[in-house]
């Protein structure tokens, strides 16, 4: 038994952090923010370069081979300099869903392109009305001459304006909240009929509205059968939920780095606000919160390598370790973000500062793929329905 | 990271498993529905008389002095499959607070006089440290022992003593020399409860019960060759005792089988026809619990991997006794949310079974006297205090 990263993990982590550490500056990223784009296209080359792109993928793709664990040590890093080039987005989401494809022309066409920084992909799976329900899909794909014609909207489509490919979900069958007949279709983002309304979101970050007009794609796009879509969908969110956990976790510490190092110089009725057992008590709370959710994210990690070393294992535990750091997240992530606020004072009130962007990428991870209630309610229902 | 044992550490495991599972009937030590309380005494010294015939008594002592020689990881599996199986821990007075003390700082006929007897549980010790006036801040005291030849004269109050009124020892912190700093002119004693001018006066704890004592010292001779180590420098051995006691306080296993109790109780406690466990709200306050406790176990699984590759636990560690006190006590209350009115109803002419719940008078008591969890061992409070020092620097 043991909770240490390996060597080659450890070097990847290492090479993370000294990104963030000596290129990544917080009026660098404020930079990168107020960009058209709102990426540093030099940086995703260098990410390319590093290796950084195809940590998830298979060898065969050119890959690294890398595991949720992998993905986990990057993201933590990642997250303690709320990078916002959209790693999570193309890499962990879009590439996750596109190497569980069984389409393997298609794997063989696309993942090279990731790799290697070209294509830029998001996941179109959000409509107004569906919140966190992945099956609530209204979004229609009709077979047509030339294979299948999409119509739909799909919202809040994570950095939809710079996606150059975009996985959606639509409807071959059922109705609007069958969770069989959604299929998933790789849609190029020129393909007429496709309109891409971009906007800022409140964590630095942008996404979009994509609507799809009678959008004509071939058969051939499909990631697996139709009406399976799903099923794939179910496969990757693990691994989604844990790299959007590690990325918190990352954000958590250095909030509480930052509010214990401004406690010993904040100075008032004379002496550093950091002698005040008051406040001493609740950056305690702060950091057993942050090791809570860094233990639960090691118990999902453990289990994700348990499976992947024996696939045919029941996955319920799995889930429920999931769920469960969702939920602790959300419920961990937004203490220690309050709290951090709190102690800094009016400072930590500015825009200046970095506490609130850190603070408000957190706010995004927790609404992000279910919010803590939606994932607890999921994890009450595999622990106690049966009983 | 690899959450598995070896194959080696897993055979390890049934063994235990199975030992316990042949050797340890709930009736022996179960405080519930045991009528007379001395029963408790003799059931765990029966109990713990099994474990050291077995050898497996001392888990953390050296073996050169009747410890097992287990690897780190073995300890913790031990320890795991013990609350696993609902078993009580062995009392630790003697076994885990007082032995490490003597047999790192006492001197050999010390070590040949006290250790045997608490291997054997033939002496039964408790703890002399909290007083009236000394209780966070233990450094505080104010019990005396005067130097007077080839004895000490010891004079003042113990309090909160758990299990005294059973005790043939006592270890006490008393202040040798006044007028200097407060943790230095402290002495480590130890002393035989049948020593003329001790007196016992019991405490009625708020789940009604006795188990707590005041410990009165007059004019009471304790030999000097009862002293451990140096005069005036207990402190330092008491010191290096809490840190023994502060390992190991999660009780992760224990609270795992509280839940799974606990949930077989909700699904056979029903509201309007409903079972309590199809409770959405109670299902809440519940997966509250379960997730923090899964979270939990991990922390203890980081601290243990951190020794068993033979380093120092992480500053996870001292988070431990924080959360596994919490957890315990939100269990509890729980529980006691179950018993819903029969919480209340006092075990006195009626039985359990008209009572209607078997395990209400259980949950109540549970629930009043696990207040002391966050109190004991070093109050949550002070623990917070060490962690803003120790690990955040503050």
């Amino acid at each position: 038994m043991n909770f240490d990263f390996s060597e080659e993990q450890t070097m990847i982590k290492d090479s993370v952090a000294r990104f963030v550490r000596d290129e990544y500056d917080f009026d660098t990223r404020r930079k990168i923010i107020d960009s058209e784009e709102g990426m540093s296209r030099d940086f995703w080359a260098t990410f390319a370069e590093l290796g950084w792109l195809s940590v998830p993928f298979a060898e065969e793709y050119g890959g690294f081979g890398g595991t949720a664990e992998d993905l986990a040590a990057i993201m933590e890093e990642l997250g303690k300099g709320i990078v916002v080039e959209p790693f999570v987005s193309t890499v962990v989401v879009f590439g996750g869903l596109l190497s569980a494809s069984t389409n393997e022309p298609l794997k063989e066409a696309i993942i090279p392109s990731v790799i290697d920084g070209s294509c830029l992909g998001s996941f179109a799976f959000l409509e107004r009305q569906s919140r966190y329900e992945m099956a609530d899909v209204t979004t229609t794909a009709t077979a047509c001459d030339g294979g299948y014609s999409i119509t739909g909207e799909k919202t809040v489509v994570f950095n939809g304006g710079i996606a150059d490919k975009f996985v959606v979900t639509a409807r071959t069958s059922g109705s609007q909240f069958d969770r069989q007949g959604i299929s998933l279709f790789l849609v190029d983002s020129k393909a007429a009929g496709v309109t891409v309304k971009s906007y800022k979101t409140m964590d630095g970050q942008r996404a979009a509205t994509v609507t799809f007009d009678n959008v004509i794609v071939a058969a051939d796009q499909l990631l697996k059968g139709v009406g399976e879509g799903l099923d794939l969908v179910d496969g990757v969110m693990p691994t989604v939920l844990m790299a959007l956990s590690a990325e918190a976790l990352g954000i958590m510490s250095m909030l509480n780095s930052l509010t214990v190092e401004y406690s010993k110089t904040r100075q008032q009725f004379g002496t550093p606000i950091s002698s005040f057992q008051a406040l001493q008590h609740r950056m305690v709370d702060m950091f057993i919160a942050c090791e809570q959710t860094k233990s639960m994210l090691y118990r999902g990690l453990c289990d994700a390598n348990d499976i992947a070393a024996n696939p045919e294992m029941d996955n319920t535990e799995l889930l429920k370790s999931v769920h469960a750091l969702k939920a602790t997240v959300a419920k961990f992530g937004r203490k220690v973000g309050e709290e951090a606020i709190q102690l800094h004072g009016g400072i930590g009130m500015t825009d200046e500062l970095n506490i609130g962007h850190y603070v408000k990428r957190l706010m995004t991870i927790n609404v992000t793929f279910g919010d803590g209630d939606y994932h607890q309610k999921k994890f009450n229902h595999l622990s106690y329905s049966s009983l | 990271m690899d959450i598995n044992f070896s194959a080696q550490d897993l055979e390890f495991r049934d063994e235990v498993r199975q030992f316990f599972a042949n050797e340890y009937k709930p009736t022996q030590v179960s405080p519930e529905g045991v009528k007379p309380e001395d029963d408790y005494k003799d059931a765990m010294i029966r109990w713990q008389k099994k474990l050291y015939a077995k050898g497996w008594i001392a888990p953390g002592w050296p073996k050169e002095y009747g410890g097992t020689g287990w690897t780190v990881t073995q300890k913790f599996i031990y320890e795991t499959e013990r609350g696993a199986a609902g078993i009580p821990d062995v009392v630790p007075f003697g076994l885990k607070m007082v032995a490490p003390v003597i047999y790192t700082f006492g001197t050999q006929e010390q070590k040949a006089k006290f250790l045997p007897r608490i291997l054997s549980s033939d002496d039964w010790w408790c703890q002399g440290y909290s007083e009236p006036g000394a209780g966070s801040d233990l450094a505080a005291l104010s019990t005396t022992a005067e130097y007077a030849g080839d004895n000490y004269i010891v004079n003042g109050r113990k309090i909160w003593t758990t299990l005294a009124q059973y005790a043939d020892w006592i270890f006490c912190l008393v202040r040798t020399t006044k007028d200097i700093r407060r943790q230095q002119g402290i002495s480590f004693l130890l002393i035989d409860m049948k020593t003329p001018g001790i007196t016992v006066k019991p405490i009625v704890s708020i789940d009604g019960k006795h188990s707590l004592n005041e410990v009165l010292f007059e004019d009471v001779l304790v030999p000097v060759a009862n002293r451990i180590g140096e005069q005036d420098k207990g402190w330092t051995y008491a010191k290096a005792l809490l840190a023994h006691e502060r390992t190991g306080m999660a009780e992760v296993a224990d609270s795992k089988r509280a839940l799974r109790e606990l949930k077989l109780r909700a699904a056979a406690e029903v509201n309007g026809g409903q079972a309590m466990i199809k409770d959405p709200i109670f299902q809440l306050r519940l997966s509250d619990i379960e997730m923090e406790l899964m979270a939990l176990e991990y922390t203890e699984l980081r601290v243990f991997a951190s020794m068993a590759a033979g380093g120092q636990p992480g500053p996870e560690s001292s988070l431990l006794k924080i959360k596994g006190t919490e957890i315990t006590q939100a269990i509890q209350e729980l529980q006691l949310q179950l018993a819903s009115y029969y919480g209340g109803a006092l075990q006195g002419d009626l039985d359990n079974t008209e009572l209607g719940h078997n395990f209400a008078n259980e949950a109540r008591r549970n629930y009043m006297y696990g207040r002391a969890a966050t109190i004991y061992g070093g109050s949550n409070e002070v623990q917070r205090n060490v962690i803003a020092k120790a690990v955040l620097g503050l």
